[in-house]
């Protein structure tokens, strides 16, 4: 583990859920992050990506709301992201920005400063990679016994002009089968939640989200873990099945597995109460 | 060739289907004249179920000519955004991005929406970040739910959520609050959101 000395700074971008409706989500990713060394910094005075809906209304927007968040963000530091839906909107326009000059030229005449294209913009999970690999034999056992489906979400499958960027696939299950738990294979790792249909549409998403669920249930899953803050909350308010499963932030895990446990404060905004299976693994 | 640039209608509701097809060939940046109809996009679409034509079905009626029938249905309104059509095409169509491009033009050239709600969603949001430059989650639910006169459906998860703490009552917001005057006025958009 790092020491205050070698920390590591990173820029944060946080977006809307994360600062809002799933702060549980937050506060565990930033201890995460803490134990592994990094010195998180919010970006100043950071504005909503944009979101599903702006750019299904209006492709400016969309990019100007995205590119003010790169203009913000300071030199020789990496910029990390947590949300799926914003590193999504956040690299798609610094892409844009790379490959079109009039964009840069929209951009700088806008912002007063030249685009940075060197901006490492990172997601949360990219930090992990490699933080894990050291066996320790306490951490072998932190998670164990625990039956989970790794959950992705759609926003971490990008749109072909991104097939080369990076791919996380398969990190849930690496990391959380380290630390003992127990990875299923399922149906729905990549699945999409039903995003912002869920206000609109709430009888076309319940169905996509008992499938969802059902599908974890199928395999005997204990809980879903999720990549996604939106996902998670889909899955918890547009759920109509009878049994539901309990749904984990993929970073409140990583809390237990560091052995820093999981709070009562970010327990108390689940939906569905983890506590009982919590309690019958012995995490708590 | 795919490309990420954003999307700018030039069509007028004047425009001939064969308008429409150049315009959304230019648009979008993909290709839709390559779709054999394999439907590995509508076996994938995780919303195919709720869709009338599915989206190999828009992409025909676009190829058949009939662009205003594509235009009038919910399909392009349903359609999430998630890219795995994109992902699966055979063909490497890069149907979301034709559909951005379908939503944009059926604002622009005034056609009845199949799916006004979802729209009216959607310059909620927009709303918000105007206002706030963040969403405020409980501002977009309320207002839409006023606009849509429907206060009584989802009452439960509302509470719920309230009482959670999922839901703020203040909304979470940037300092500099002039900059997204800047924005919208740049993108020449009036902070109702997007046309009607």
């Amino acid at each position: 583990m790092a020491t205050a000395a070698d920390e590591i700074e990173l820029s944060y971008f946080p977006g809307c859920s994360l600062a809002t409706s799933a702060r549980e989500n937050n506060r565990s990713l930033l201890k995460v992050c803490k134990k592994l060394g990094y010195r998180i910094v919010e970006l100043e005075d950071w504005n909503c990506c944009g979101s599903s809906s702006t750019h299904s209304i209006q492709s400016d927007l969309a990019f100007h709301f995205a590119c003010r968040n790169l203009s913000l963000a300071p030199a020789g530091r990496p910029l990390l992201v947590a949300c799926p839906s914003c590193m999504l909107r956040l690299k798609q326009a610094q892409m844009h920005l790379k490959e079109d000059p009039q964009a840069c030229e929209a951009y700088e005449r806008m912002w007063g400063r030249p685009v940075d294209p060197d901006l490492d913009i990172m997601h949360f999970f990219e930090l992990l990679d490699g933080a894990f690999r050291a066996a320790d034999p306490e951490r072998q056992t932190a998670l164990k016994g625990l039956r989970f489906v790794p959950y992705y979400g759609c926003m971490l499958t990008r749109p072909p002009a991104m097939r080369h960027a990076k791919n996380y696939h398969g990190l849930m299950e690496k990391i959380l089968s380290a630390c003992g738990a127990q990875p299923l294979v399922w149906g729905h790792p990549s699945k999409c939640c039903g995003t912002f249909l869920s206000v609109a549409k709430p009888a076309v998403v319940t169905p996509m989200v008992n499938q969802i669920i059902q599908g974890a249930i199928d395999v005997k899953a204990d809980c879903i873990v999720t990549a996604c803050a939106m996902c998670y909350l889909n899955l918890e308010i547009r759920c109509s099945l009878k049994h539901q499963l309990p749904i984990f932030h993929f970073s409140e895990l990583l809390s237990i597995a560091l052995g820093m446990g999981i709070k009562k404060s970010w327990l108390t905004r689940h939906l569905v109460d983890p506590v009982p299976l919590l309690k019958a693994k012995g995490f708590m | 060739m795919e490309t990420t640039a954003p999307i700018r209608i030039t069509a007028k509701s004047s425009s001939t289907h064969w308008d429409l097809i150049q315009t959304i060939l230019a648009q979008s940046g993909t290709d839709f004249r390559r779709c054999f109809h394999c439907q590995s996009c509508g076996g994938g679409c995780p919303v195919s179920h709720a869709m009338t034509y599915r989206p190999n079905g828009i992409i025909r009626l676009i190829q058949l000519g009939l662009v205003r029938e594509a235009l009038q249905s919910s399909d392009i309104w349903l359609c999430i955004g998630c890219n795995t059509c994109s992902m699966v095409c055979p063909q490497a169509i890069d149907i979301a991005a034709l559909m951005d491009v379908m939503r944009h033009m059926a604002i622009e050239e005034g056609v009845t929406l199949a799916e006004p709600d979802i729209l009216a969603f959607h310059k909620e949001v927009v709303n918000s970040i105007h206002k706030y430059g963040r969403t405020h989650k409980l501002e977009i639910m309320l207002r839409y739910k006023i606009r849509q006169l429907d206060m009584f459906s989802d009452f439960d998860v509302g509470l719920k959520m309230l009482a959670k703490r999922k839901l703020d009552l203040r909304p979470s917001k940037i300092s500099d609050r002039k900059v997204m005057n800047r924005i919208f006025e740049a993108c020449k958009v009036p902070p109702n959101g997007n046309g009607r």
